[in-house]
């Protein structure tokens, strides 16, 4: 079975080469920065209270220990609620939009307005009327995230070509099994990518809710070393984020490889 | 023989908002129990939007289609519509899945077919896997796969090179013969409309109307490569050649 002419192997040669480099740059890249950071800051081209550097941070985050993950536990909680929580009831009203075309006509502008409210404005309101809590924080993640995901949604379920449509009534399908052999698995690898956008409005959501209300988390860390100007904090909380929902994208993103190689792309 | 489909009167109008176009005027005609009927017509004249009608996707502005009880319809879309994230043999089952008739027999049947077929290697393929001919043999065997009394096929051999539009024509005819069933094609070929069909109705442009309907006989029935080279074919072909020229 492998028995490759001498061409193909070369071909696969190339291209296990170019993953190579790239993996190889991205390390160097990565590496360089960080060394040249700590130099700078070392050499006093930088100064290191206000730019901080790697090894203080690692310094920082080390002193922190348990409390550390403890930090970290809490905004991943927050995120991933509000994450599964708006990813599932934006898709269960994709759904419902698409099942019912009037109803999807008559909420259009009500979703456009909610779609381009800056929901930060919301905040205060949601803090009095729900709590200096948990709960605020996660809804309001889950009202960044809720809108512009439903509509982007929403939109792929209706770009669906209308030849399967037309293929599917040829069969007398039902609505039911027009959506569920048609326009979700049509649309799976779409709401995948709508997820990962998703994915990070739920962490700017959660880091906006910790800054107003929270006593835990990496964006309560961050306002707390804002405010007795501890700036490594500060930076160490953002290094955090960004490798936090970093992960969570790769997460995501492992599940739509996985689907693009049962589907032989 | 008393007639399987009988169509009376039958009016298309699209609406659209800005106009409304007259796809179908007027438009009768009976089908016999296995006869195979083909339409030909100007593009754009609703030869498909007829297809959509007895399929019952669409409802006619007026006039009457009438089945002889209980008859299975199974419609060859004009485009072949594979679901790209189904493998071949799923694509196939499509159908039987949709109808709540996945039997063992019944994917056994489907199996059959796609060996027939010579699709068998590929059946855990996906279509963007396969060639355009190969992609309009998966669409047929998925009509075919319902069983139906009433095939209803438009252009299916319009993706294909001539050699292969040719055999796949015998193949259509010869399953369809040895089942008993009963077509309508929809076709802009006009010799692959004489060479298989027993009676061929020809559309005028749009707003459109039978214009002729041709029984075609020839003196022994043989498959439709070999009544290619008749000397009937060629008459067949100059009338109707002349009967679409008319109306350019
Ligand atoms: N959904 C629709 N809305 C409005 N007009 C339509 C619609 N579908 C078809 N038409 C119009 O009806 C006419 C007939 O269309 P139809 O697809 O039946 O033609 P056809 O004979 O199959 O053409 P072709 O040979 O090119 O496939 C065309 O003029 C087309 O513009
Ligand atoms: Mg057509």
């Amino acid at each position: 079975m492998f028995n490759y002419s001498e061409e193909h192997a070369a071909y696969l040669r190339a291209i296990r080469k170019q993953k190579f480099w790239i993996h190889f740059f991205r390390i160097f890249l990565l590496l360089f920065f960080l060394i040249f950071w700590e130099i700078s800051a070392n050499f006093g081209w930088l100064n290191p209270f206000l730019y901080s550097s790697p090894s203080r941070i690692f310094i920082t985050l080390f002193s922190l220990d348990s409390s550390l993950f403890h930090h970290i536990g809490i905004t991943l909680y927050e995120v991933l609620l509000s994450f599964l929580a708006s990813s599932f009831l934006s898709i269960v009203c994709a759904s419902f939009l698409w099942r019912f075309p009037f109803l999807a006509k008559v909420l259009d502008p009500f979703f456009t307005i909610f779609n381009s409210l800056p929901k930060v404005a919301l905040g205060p309101l949601i803090i009095i009327w729900i709590g200096a809590n948990l709960s605020s924080i996660c809804f309001m993640a889950f009202l960044i995230s809720f809108f512009t995901t439903t509509i982007t949604i929403y939109q792929q379920f209706s770009s669906v070509p209308s030849s399967y449509l037309l293929l599917m009534q040829s069969m007398k399908a039902k609505k039911y099994q027009i959506f569920w052999n048609v326009i979700f698995p049509s649309s799976l690898d779409s709401i995948l990518t709508a997820l990962k956008i998703n994915a990070a409005m739920c962490f700017i959501g959660v880091i906006m809710g910790e800054f107003l209300v929270s006593k835990k988390g990496i964006g309560y860390l961050i306002q707390y070393g804002s405010q007795v100007f501890r700036l490594d904090l500060v930076i160490s909380g953002i290094l955090l984020l960004g490798i936090l929902s970093y992960l969570f994208y790769l997460l995501i993103d492992f599940i739509q490889h996985f689907i693009h190689k049962k589907r032989g792309n | 023989m008393k007639p399987i489909l009988s169509v009376q009167h039958l009016k298309k109008i699209y609406h659209t908002p800005k106009e409304e176009i007259v796809a179908l005027d007027d438009i009768s005609f009976t089908v016999e129990e296995g006869e195979f009927l083909s339409i030909v017509g100007p593009s754009g004249c609703g030869k498909s939007t007829i297809l959509s009608l007895l399929c019952g996707i669409l409802k006619p502005t007026s006039g009457l289609i009438q089945y002889a009880p209980s008859i299975h319809i199974a419609y060859m879309l004009q485009e072949d519509s594979l679901l790209p994230f189904r493998t071949v043999l799923e694509n196939c089952l499509l159908g039987l899945k949709i109808t709540h008739q996945l039997s063992f027999t019944n994917i056994q049947y489907v199996r059959s077919l796609l060996k027939n077929y010579g699709l068998e290697d590929f059946i855990h393929h996906y279509p963007h896997q396969l060639s355009g001919g190969m992609r309009q043999r998966c669409a047929l065997i998925r009509t075919l796969a319902l069983k139906p009394d009433i095939l209803l096929l438009d252009e299916a051999t319009s993706a294909l090179d001539y050699q292969s539009r040719l055999i796949i024509s015998d193949d259509i005819y010869n399953i369809l013969k040895k089942e008993g069933k009963t077509a309508i094609m929809v076709t802009h070929d006009i010799g692959e409309a004489i060479s298989m069909s027993d009676k061929v109705l020809v559309l005028s442009k749009r707003p459109s109307k039978v214009q002729t309907l041709y029984t075609i006989s020839f003196p022994e029935k043989e498959t439709p490569m070999k009544n290619r080279q008749k000397e009937e074919f060629q008459v067949y072909y100059n009338q109707i050649w002349r009967d679409l020229d008319v109306q350019l």
